[in-house]
């Protein structure tokens, strides 16, 4: 059964489906239950399960992370939402000092099935705090893995594979990309969840991204095509770890690699993707690995975030340059 | 109920003095405040009042990213604001479009925040009023260091009017359960720093009402700390004047600090991105509109006899800041990337040397035409 639906709405009910199906599952976060949430994504869900399970929370990130931790401690599998990408870090110790070791000091007697879920990234035109993409933080951090969904689909399918994950999930939701619509297989088999994906063949160069940078890499494939390059676009959809084999099956073929991202590039969940490609994929290559990033710079005010984030001109300009060589 | 046995007030909902032997202090001053003082405590409720509703106008049609409404909040804000000196610092959060006007602070340069031209939009050493604050709570721990900096150049307790200074920093009641906003308390007492907690308690932090960040009245949490700390009807411009002034006075007598709890209630939605019929009901609405600032203080001007021609005054006068920051908010030209680039450091930096450069490169190669 195939639903056209928004990333929003998909994750919700892959969070009421968890939720169904174990009721160990719980929600903590800001405005989650009576509002149900600042993007809706949790709607509905209060009225549903309760205020036991839907917890409206004090306004404390730490509070929430950190008491998420003791929850687990008991068996439960606390979901939490943080509002924003930006005030995730009053959770930061919570989340790199406790979070990300506690499975490793407890030596295999005690799991923290725990999900994070943030919405982040830009193009929403909003104030500070409110566009950041904080995911190479996380991704450094040996303990968690981290999963960022490019369609409802996989907004569908991969919140309830996050749910299921023993480990700690930081759950990234691109809110660009809450609102388009796009097909859901409600009752199909989900992929494994830390793989990536090719979503569009192509042979002259493989462009990689995630979240809303996918969509924009269609884009640029789309305008590439246009002009009689052929783009082979890849989806991460998991950040940590990642699944190098499409990627390096795809460079084997088209010799030629750009990353795209919205995060600045210095130490980049991109900069990764492409040492390792250069490590693994190096008498493949026809060109050196090009990275577009968000400038080394804060996000700025919305006015300027079109300059600061990758665009379409960018990628193609990168893929230009990629096949100068 | 928002207000308990312990919650301060001079003027009643109908415009009338309420005389208690526990604001016997308080009464005093304002019994000190002349007409022009009165007047201008109205004339900025007002103005501000009126600009607010303008700025929502803005963010309707478009012209804003974003609107955070003051509406209802403007007596916690003008009297707390007039209680400062002009050496006092003020730390906002970013609701405290009232407090910002009486430090000077261009009601335009706020809605270049809103716009998304800066991320600051005035500079804070000229009006000592910092800059507004998203991340909850940070800024009280600025305001704390910021304050224990004041004793350590001997601007506090030396008894001398214009040398002491005091630091004042406003917080929500949603703010109040973040790590920072209770480690700001144990800093400031510990420290026994110049500065006065103003919690603007308006019942809500979006959807959750307050009764989720605390059980009791959020004024004994300054309490529980071990600073003095007091509750007042925060709808009640001269009762935040008043308490504001003295606790201003302790704090820059070197006495420590202070906590001010002031009940208030944010009438209008959150941010333009809210809709609070999802978590409130309309009975709860009117009865705070009944409760509001303006009016009752409007009827206590007026039983002191102020003309009609004065409040026509008033208004005009808020016509015409709207129909300036309008004009003024349409003709904001968006920032220069420089301005991405120039300021990340304060010394120069080899990385945004480098990106500033290929950006120029890169546009110019699109003729300078994207
Ligand atoms: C650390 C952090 N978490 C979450 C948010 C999102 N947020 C912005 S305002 C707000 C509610 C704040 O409530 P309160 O402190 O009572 O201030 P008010 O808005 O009522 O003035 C929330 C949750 C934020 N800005 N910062
Ligand atoms: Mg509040």
């Amino acid at each position: 059964m195939s639903e056209s639906l928004s990333m929003a709405k998909a994750i919700n009910l892959g969070l009421q489906r968890a939720m169904r199906e174990n009721d160990k599952v719980v929600l903590m976060g800001e405005d989650i239950g009576t509002l149900g949430g600042v993007f809706r994504v949790t709607e509905g869900l209060k009225t549903e399960f309760g205020e036991n399970r839907v917890l409206d929370t004090p306004l404390a990130e730490s509070g929430i992370v950190g008491t998420a931790i003791g929850l687990a401690m008991r068996g439960y599998r606390p979901v939490c939402e943080i509002q924003f990408d930006g005030f995730v870090f009053p959770a930061f110790d919570q989340i790199m000092s406790q979070l990300a070791k506690q499975t490793s000091r407890h030596q295999g007697d005690q799991s923290f099935p725990i999900v994070i879920r943030i919405p982040y990234g830009g193009h929403i035109g909003a104030v500070e705090h409110h566009q950041e993409s904080p995911e190479a933080y996380f991704a450094h951090t040996a303990g968690l893995r981290v999963l960022s969904p490019a369609t409802p689909n996989d907004g569908y399918h991969m919140i309830q594979q996050a749910i299921q994950s023993n480990d700690p999930v930081i759950f990234l939701e691109p809110k660009a990309r809450y609102w388009p619509k796009g097909d859901v297989d409600i009752n199909g088999t989900p992929a494994p969840v830390h793989q990536s994906r090719v979503v569009r063949t192509g042979t002259d160069v493989t462009v990689v991204g995630h979240g809303a940078m996918v969509a924009m890499l269609l884009d640029a494939a789309e305008v590439a095509k246009g002009e009689g390059i052929s783009l082979e676009v890849i989806d991460l959809r998991s950040l940590s770890p990642v699944d190098y084999d499409p990627i390096i099956a795809s460079v084997e073929k088209t010799g030629r690699l750009v990353v795209a991202q919205e995060a600045s590039g210095n130490a980049s969940v991109g900069s990764e993707v492409a040492a390792t490609v250069a490590e693994r994929a190096f008498y493949f290559l026809q060109s050196p690995v090009l990275r577009v990033s968000g400038f080394d710079v804060p996000f700025p005010p919305a006015n300027l975030e079109g300059i600061f984030l990758p665009d379409v001109d960018r990628i193609l300009d990168a893929v230009d340059r990629s096949r100068g060589y | 109920m928002p207000y308990t046995e312990a919650t301060l007030q001079l003027l009643s909902i109908d415009g009338t003095l309420v005389e208690s032997d526990r604001t016997a202090e308080y009464r005093a001053l304002v019994d000190k405040l002349s007409d022009v003082q009165l007047q201008n405590f109205y004339r900025e409720m007002v103005v501000t009042r009126r600009f607010d509703i303008e700025s929502g106008n803005l963010q309707r049609q478009g012209q804003l990213a974003l609107w955070v409404p003051s509406l209802g909040q403007e007596a916690a804000q003008v009297g707390s604001g007039f209680a400062t000196r002009n050496q006092d610092t003020i730390f906002p959060s970013y609701r405290e479009h009232a407090v910002a006007r009486i430090r000077g602070i261009d009601p335009v340069a706020i809605l270049s925040l809103l716009r998304g031209v800066t991320n600051g939009g005035w500079n804070p050493n000229d009006s000592k009023f910092r800059l507004y604050t998203l991340v909850l709570a940070t800024q009280t721990l600025h305001a704390v260091g910021y304050a224990m900096g004041t004793v350590l150049d001997g601007k506090s307790g030396t008894g001398k009017p214009d040398v002491d200074e005091a630091t004042i920093v406003y917080f929500g009641d949603g703010a109040s359960s973040e790590g920072d906003s209770n480690e700001a308390l144990v800093f400031a007492q510990s420290y026994q720093s110049p500065i006065v907690f103003f919690l603007q308690n308006n019942q809500y932090a979006i959807s959750v009402p307050v009764s989720r960040q605390s059980r009791s009245p959020l004024y004994l949490r300054g309490e529980g700390f071990g600073i003095p700390s007091l509750q007042i009807d925060g709808n009640d411009v001269l009762i935040s004047y008043a308490v504001t002034k003295v606790a201003l006075d302790d704090a820059r007598a070197g006495k420590g600090p202070r906590f001010i709890e002031a009940q208030t209630y944010r009438l209008g939605a959150h941010t333009t991105s809210d809709d609070p019929t999802k978590y409130r009901e309309q009975a709860e609405e009117d009865l705070w509109k009944e409760r509001d600032p303006i009016s009752r203080f409007e009827k206590f001007l007026r039983a002191k006899g102020e003309s009609d021609k004065f409040f026509a005054a008033v208004k005009a006068e808020g016509e015409d800041l709207a129909a300036n920051v309008r004009a003024r908010v349409l003709a904001l030209t968006p920032p220069s990337t420089d301005v991405m680039f120039d300021h990340v450091y304060t010394d120069e930096h080899p990385v945004i040397a480098a990106q500033k450069a290929w950006l120029a490169e890169y546009e110019a190669s699109y003729g300078g035409s994207r």
